[in-house]
């Protein structure tokens, strides 16, 4: 039992600790000229289904949920946003080459069909990033007009 | 006292499980930036070039040969020594054209190179049908000493291009499901 007791201590001082060490921010107040939405004049219904389904991941500024202040939250969140933007940064589209935006949106049509995007660990928290059926064929169809553009 | 232990030990298992996940999620991150470790050549620059081209088309028909054998395990070995052989390569000896495209090229190949290293089949096939298609493009500017066939099959995905080294169809898209399907559709070479 007085094993137990300082093992409970000490994980609690580690949890208390943790706290304290601080993560990178994704955040920016303004939208870059080679942002998504913009370079392709994107519908207003679908460019707010983009914000609130992707953008938090795919995109230079995230509206972080209130457990992000809370580590080892943060750390999870921080290692996920980094890894979004690295497969996918909707602001930095148009510095994208039409080879490689072909690839994204080839991409982005198959994860969303399949339902592997949005993240289930993302809509466990945000239920209003899940798309219904219509507006994941809305969506879908406007991803496959850009990517038949660019063909 | 016994439920201030309990629920620190809650507390405790709760963030083993995030850091469980954050292990998890690291190898992908480490990959993307994983240094090519051949670069002290020391043969004469046209060479090299030709050879690392050479090298990444070696590592392209190997690769194709995993996915014919649906063989997923190898598959993703071979992608990351395919992404590994990608970044490898240098574009420094052809004109600022050929430099531009190609280096467009190399990119999305490896991006897709490092996908196969991590995923399912399925998803291997996939990314190998974008891959073809780069490095189809790289060769039309590279060029190759081997005798290459482009083959072709109309069922999947709506029709998809690979690249091999033999004319007998071996279809690295559905492998032993279907095995001969496809036809030649152009020779390079």
């Amino acid at each position: 039992m007085k094993v137990l007791k300082i093992i409970a201590w000490i994980a609690l001082g580690a949890l208390v600790v943790i706290q304290f060490f601080p993560t990178d921010k994704n955040e920016s107040y303004t939208t870059p000229e080679t942002d998504f939405v913009l370079v392709n004049k994107v519908p207003s219904e679908i460019e707010n289904q983009l914000m609130q389904s992707c953008y938090d991941c795919h995109s230079n500024n995230t509206v972080y949920p209130w457990y992000s202040k809370i580590q080892p939250a943060a750390w999870f969140l921080e290692d996920h946003i980094k890894e979004g933007k690295a497969e996918l940064n909707f602001n930095e589209w148009d510095n994208y080459s039409d080879r490689r935006k072909k690839s994204k949106l080839r991409s982005i049509i198959k994860q969303i069909e399949s339902g592997e995007m949005p993240l289930d660990s993302y809509t466990l928290i945000h239920r209003d990033a899940i798309f219904s059926e219509k507006e994941k064929e809305a969506v879908l169809n406007y991803m496959k007009t850009l990517k038949d553009d660019l063909e | 006292m016994s439920t201030m232990a309990l629920a620190a030990t809650m507390i405790l298992t709760a963030s083993c499980k995030d850091g469980n996940k954050e292990e998890a999620a690291a190898p992908m991150s480490n990959e993307m930036h994983q240094e090519s470790m051949d670069d002290k050549d020391d043969m004469a620059m046209s060479d090299n070039q030709d050879a690392k081209a050479e090298a990444i088309l070696n590592d392209y028909f190997n690769l194709k040969d995993a996915l014919v054998n649906d063989d997923n395990g190898k598959a993703k070995e071979l992608g990351n020594t395919l992404a590994k052989s990608l970044k490898a390569f240098d574009a420094s000896n052809y004109s600022d054209n050929e430099q531009s495209e190609l280096k467009d090229i190399i990119e999305d190949a490896t991006e897709h190179a490092e996908h196969i290293g991590e995923s399912d089949i399925k998803h291997q096939r996939e990314h190998f049908k974008i891959l073809s298609k780069d490095v189809t493009d790289m060769v039309a500017i590279t060029g190759t000493d081997k005798k290459l066939y482009e083959q072709f099959c109309p069922m999947y995905d709506g029709g998809t291009a690979w690249l091999s080294t033999k004319e007998e169809v071996r279809n690295p898209y559905y492998g032993s499901q279907m095995l001969k399907c496809g036809k030649v559709q152009r020779e390079i070479n």
